[in-house]
């Protein structure tokens, strides 16, 4: 059996029927990791010895009984912002090069209590501020579809563990399409869920209204899964909601009649890759021709929605990373006094993009400024909040593409940052809004670089969105 | 640009984002901090008379608890990631003479 093409279900079924064990599992990735690692930069820490040690725990407890789930004895990755009590997580920053957590994120125990086994922690955008992996202070990722190619970002380093076969699953997170990008890129299936339905306890914050944990999949079913481990209500999170509907996996029905879809036109204007929306079209045909009803529609707003977000984030960022000061954890400078230390461990502890968003954010804040540029971004928010509303007052879902283009090559996008943030144009509305998104792959284009189809779901409609897209990926598999 | 970024600005900046930013660092600061408020200014095609802003996209209500302890002592462990620590305290630099 070769165990690393096998999906985490398909993974965890063999696990628990003794055809492999959570051991042998383990050190199959380990061994892949050994191989690509020197190449990809998947990961910041993989935490070898641990992770083996672990597996054969819970190989145990699965043997006694104890664990019956379907992700128990899987291997997972995690992103480097997600505290791990005792695993260092330096959110790709030189500042936190040497934090060891003395807790775990809350969706991290959910997975742990799932039975899934922690490989290690994955690279990322320093402080998840970026599109490419390629702001992280520890080397960039490269795409397993075509190494001189970037991953996507923040989360590039899970969606290309994915990719590779350097871990069966990961979490990510997704602040402006974080999660659905470098699924996108990668050719991987990641979703970002309702705001609020994976507690944020434990993720380290950069913007923190529109910050959502979601899984990183091969598969839809494997997502389905993860999202209904890691969803859970939590007091330590105050944004956490209370959903009585998280079993998601009972939306892994093949069946899209009547459900209808709206392809928004603005999204496929200028800017928009040829081959990218030939294959994001073509999956809308295969939907309609399997019972979807499948429409046109004008979204409006779509161009507010970049320079909207980068208002709020940037504050939001500004204000939550005023705790990184050299006290309590991470890196300190040295310096005479207090006021100069705090500045000299920020000016050499953070990397350019970072200081780029803390300035603007600081900036939007100030008085004098607030009004006109934080209080006016939060105004557009709630206009585009209402063309969301409007539109799934006709559809279950909107479909379109999960970027513009295809991956860039390694070093194209960093010396443009306003052209960085355009390509999260078709991504970022969702966060905005707090809606559920789900990127699955729809092909590729002519120098083999994965394309992604997004779906975006109503607030708490995530099985809108994975039954339709477990549906296209079905008929995909099955060659239509 | 339309946006220009003044010394005084970005120095001003600088103290609230306390960042000690070398004088290569503020010239490209200028340009990209103008570059983006040009940017954002593209909001203002919007007439958002009347539009309440909105911080969160659902409403969100404060979350009250009791006060009272739930997860120990754990100062020990926390003063683990301390740069510089003595007698279950975090050590700072000198904060005035």
């Amino acid at each position: 059996m070769e165990l690393l093409s096998l999906s985490a279900v398909e993974l965890g079924t063999a696990i628990r029927e003794g055809r492999t064990t959570a051991v042998e599992a383990m050190e199959a990735v380990l061994a892949r990791i050994e191989e690509k690692e020197s190449l990809y930069n998947c990961y910041i820490t993989v935490d070898r010895d641990g992770a083996l040690s672990r597996a054969a725990d819970v190989q145990r407890r699965i043997e006694a009984g104890e664990l019956t789930g379907p992700l128990a004895g899987v291997p997972v990755a995690i992103k480097d912002n997600l505290c791990t009590e005792g695993l260092l997580t330096t959110c790709a920053s030189k500042i936190l090069e040497n934090y060891v957590p003395t807790f775990s994120a809350e969706a991290v125990l959910n997975l742990e209590r799932a039975g899934a086994v922690l490989i290690g922690k994955t690279n990322m955008d320093e402080f998840a501020m970026g599109s490419t992996t390629e702001t992280s202070a520890y080397g960039v990722t490269r795409n397993p579809a075509d190494p001189e190619h970037v991953p996507g970002g923040s989360s590039g380093g899970s969606a290309a563990a994915v990719a590779s076969g350097e871990c069966f699953f990961a979490l990510g997170s997704d602040t402006g399409g974080s999660i659905r990008q470098p699924a996108s890129f990668c050719g991987v299936v990641g979703m970002k869920p309702t705001y609020g339905t994976v507690s944020r306890y434990g993720l380290v914050a950069y913007g923190s209204s529109l910050d959502q944990i979601g899984p990183l999949s091969r598969t839809v079913e494997d997502c389905a899964v993860i999202l209904e481990a890691i969803a859970s209500h939590d007091v330590k999170d105050s944004t956490s909601v209370e959903r009585q509907d998280t079993d998601f996996t009972s939306a892994l029905v093949r069946d899209v009649k009547g459900m209808r879809i709206g392809i928004p036109r603005d999204y496929f204007g200028e800017g928009l890759d040829p081959e990218v929306r030939a294959a994001v079209l073509q999956a809308a045909e295969l939907l309609k021709e399997n019972g979807a009803v499948v429409e046109e529609f004008d979204l409006s707003l779509v161009d507010y929605a970049i320079p909207a977000y980068y208002t709020i984030a940037a504050a939001e960022a500004s204000s939550n990373l005023e705790r990184f000061d050299g006290i309590k954890y991470g890196y300190r400078a040295e310096a005479e006094g207090l006021h100069q230390m705090y500045k000299k461990t920020r000016s050499q502890g953070f990397g350019p993009e970072v200081k780029r968003r803390i300035m603007l954010g600081s900036f939007v804040l100030s008085s004098g400024y607030y009004d006109a540029y934080y209080l006016k971004a939060l105004r557009v928010k709630a206009m585009i909040k209402g063309a969301f509303d409007e539109a799934f007052g006709k559809y279950n879902c909107i479909l379109g593409p999960a970027a513009p283009t295809t991956a860039p090559r390694l070093g194209e996008s960093l010396s443009d940052p306003i052209k960085m943030y355009l390509g999260d144009i078709y991504t970022i509305a969702v966060n905005l809004a707090g809606l559920p998104g789900i990127c699955v792959p729809c092909g590729t284009d002519k120098k083999g670089l994965p394309i992604g189809l997004q779906l975006i779901g109503d607030c708490f409609r995530e099985k809108d969105l994975i039954r339709a897209a477990y549906t296209y990926e079905q008929l995909r598999k099955e060659g239509k | 640009m339309s946006n220009i970024i003044t010394d005084e600005t970005i120095d001003y900046v600088g103290i609230l984002a306390k960042l000690d930013l070398s004088g290569e660092e503020k010239e490209q600061a200028k340009k990209d901090m103008g570059r983006m408020l040009d940017y954002i200014d593209k909001l203002n095609e919007l007439d958002t008379s009347g539009v309440e802003p909105m911080s969160h996209a659902f409403p969100v209500k404060n979350v009250f608890r009791e006060d009272v302890v739930t997860n120990g002592d754990g100062s020990e462990t926390t003063l683990r990631n301390a740069p510089e620590e003595k007698d279950s305290m975090f050590v700072v630099p000198k904060t005035f003479d």
